[in-house]
């Protein structure tokens, strides 16, 4: 009796021991973006006199107004969400689409497409830039968003249709068969019937492409050389710092507005976000 | 990616009769099928499978991008890459990070998902999104701010340390070569852990109760259980997730280049880095050279993929024979 009640109590002693240092640590992963946000609305001495206190003596909004519109972050914004936009209209379509074919259709061909996905899917990012670059300015479409678009819809989606290709297998067969038989063609199957069903898939693509199209750098770094206009912010923000090294609340409130949308999506969409990176482990 | 298996209804009917004549009408009958992938080999064959293509026709060129075509050189780019001591510095540089990096992230990652696993633990979504929030964040915005945080002379982590005591004069965790390259592993672990926890939940709840329930009737206490029942159903997760992170570290561009941009004096210069600088940050670009060493690397990737997937079959066909 004595004994395992001791035991129960020296468990309770190690949850609790482990669990502070779970906090600590969370703190510490949680603490930059904390720091971030409260350099973004302090003077720039206060930041380095005030040392660890985070809260700021008044808030110094200007900080935010000069990065929206002096740094130019109102127009990277925008580029950024044109870019993401089109990106996940187009992936969402192009993953639905082949997904759909592939997971549900026997035909010649098949096994070389998924098997290409398969192989193509360790390549770095890095080793394709440069035909990329160079296909883009053949097209015409190196200084533009579009040109964007189609390079970050075209790298590396094969998470995608895999996703839907999972998905689109297991919908019982009898569904289309009644709506064959009702006259629907193969497209009206498709787009009234398959596409609603996949409804939580295109969430978590949506997701995953958001985070993707939002977080990319080096494809906006190299299409954007030439016209500064077109810069996105991951990219905009380097040539801030660069040339305002020592602005240190303009730079946080730079990065603060960056870095915004998707926390927020993070926070609202966190469940297909850990289910998208969890099916890859499963599968 | 096991997807593949299990064919779906077949539209196209019975296919084993070959001749050239019922194989243009299956194929004419599924029409509206290749319609449909249409999209996705044209993007796919564009932006994917020609860029490899002319990686290596690139790769045997002298070219500085501005004429419209270059000088065929053999392959002169390959043998001068072997000699080159700042391509070996790269990957070096990359092939550290993939041994100390990835080994990192994937070991304290699985401690947190078996703690975090843990149904007595108090706020385990909190933290779970705690530890997956940088995960979400921009790169490329990381690693501007976290020159910024680890500054010498203002930075919040100097500051903590001299405060603290633990320290009297500031590191320079960026600006030093001996160091740059491990406060970069560093961050890197740090924005990256979130997806390997979650890869490890997902592993660990594939593991079914009524084992632990089992073994601890049969008198296993906590460590008995996490050895004999935890452990050997993890190791095919093992070896999925250490690819899934080694394909990851691989792709560190956007973090190193905004980090360091590869100094100081290319101590964190990795390949990606390299590439980039021979084919865009030069004054007069080498695009041939780039894709050569572009591709050097990427053969390199993919021959430790095809070596994972050999020894995951190894390890499949043991443990049928063991059955």
């Amino acid at each position: 009796m004595m004994a395992s009640e001791r035991k129960t109590i020296r468990l309770r002693w190690g949850t609790l021991l482990i669990a502070a240092l779970l906090a600590l640590l969370c703190l510490l992963w949680v603490y930059p973006f904390l720091w971030l946000l409260s350099a973004s609305l302090k003077e720039p001495l206060e930041i380095f006199s005030k040392g660890l206190n985070l809260i700021p003596d008044k808030a110094q909004w200007e900080n935010y107004a000069r990065a929206w519109s002096t740094a130019g972050f109102a127009q990277y914004m925008l580029n950024t969400i044109l870019v993401t936009a089109g990106t996940v209209l187009l992936v969402v379509l192009h993953c639905a689409l082949s997904g759909y074919v592939l997971g549900r259709y026997d035909f010649y061909g098949r096994r070389l497409i998924i098997g290409i996905l398969g192989a193509t899917f360790v390549i770095p990012a890095g080793m394709t830039i440069i035909p990329i670059v160079d296909l883009t300015q053949d097209l015409g479409l190196l200084s533009s968003r579009w040109g964007i678009i189609l390079a970050l819809a075209g790298s590396g989606q094969a998470a995608g249709i895999l996703l839907y290709a999972g998905y689109f297998q297991r919908i019982p067969k009898e569904l289309e068969e009644a709506a064959v038989i009702d006259g629907a063609s193969f497209f009206t199957v498709f787009f009234k019937i398959m596409l609603p069903l996949a409804g939580p898939v295109t969430a978590t693509v949506s997701v995953l492409t958001f985070l993707f199209a939002w977080n990319s750098f080096l494809i906006p770094l190299v299409f954007t050389f030439g016209s500064p206009e077109l810069r996105t912010l991951a990219v905009g923000m380097l040539a801030f710092v660069g040339t305002n090294e020592t602005d240190w609340p303009g730079m946080a409130a730079a990065a603060t507005l960056s870095l915004l949308p998707v926390v927020i999506l993070f926070f609202f969409a966190q469940r297909y976000l850990v289910e998208g990176f969890a099916g890859a482990v499963k599968s | 990616m096991a997807m593949g298996q299990g064919a779906a209804p077949a539209s196209a009917g019975a296919r084993k009769d070959g001749s050239a004549e019922e194989i243009a009408r299956q194929v004419w009958q599924s029409r509206w099928l290749y319609v449909f992938l249409l999209p996705t080999v044209i993007l796919y064959s564009a932006y994917t499978i020609w860029p490899i293509v002319a990686s290596i026709r690139y790769s045997l060129l002298d070219w500085n991008g501005f004429d419209s075509d270059g000088v065929f050189i053999g392959l002169a780019n390959y043998s001068e890459l072997a000699s080159d001591p700042q391509f070996w510095n790269a990957f070096g540089n990359t092939l550290m990070f993939l041994v100390l990096a990835v080994p990192l992230r994937v070991g304290l990652a699985l401690v947190l998902a078996v703690a975090l696993n843990d149904p007595r633990l108090p706020f385990v979504r909190v933290m779970r999104t705690a530890l997956f929030l940088p995960v979400v964040t921009t790169g490329a915005i990381v690693g501007v701010v976290m020159r910024f945080v680890l500054d010498p002379t203002g930075g919040p982590i100097n500051v903590a340390l001299l405060d603290s005591g633990l320290l009297e004069r500031p590191v320079n965790f960026l600006g030093q070569a001996s160091l740059a390259l491990y406060s970069a592993v560093a961050i890197w672990v740090w924005k990256w852990l979130g997806v390997t926890l979650i890869y490890w939940l997902a592993a660990l709840q594939t593991i079914p109760k009524d084992l632990y329930e089992a073994a601890s009737i049969d008198g296993a206490g906590h460590v008995e259980q996490f050895r004999y029942v935890t452990v050997p159903l993890l190791v095919p997760f093992l070896i999925i997730i250490t690819l899934l992170t080694a394909v990851e570290a691989t792709n560190v561009f956007d973090l190193l280049l905004t980090l360091t941009g590869g100094g100081p004096f290319y101590a964190t210069e990795v390949i990606d880095i390299f590439v980039y600088r021979q084919a865009f940050a030069a004054n007069i670009p080498r695009l041939g050279y780039a894709s050569a060493a572009a591709l050097f690397f990427g053969a390199c990737i993919v021959l430790l993929a095809a070596l994972q997937m050999a020894v995951r079959w190894q390890l499949r066909r043991r443990a049928g024979e063991a059955r």
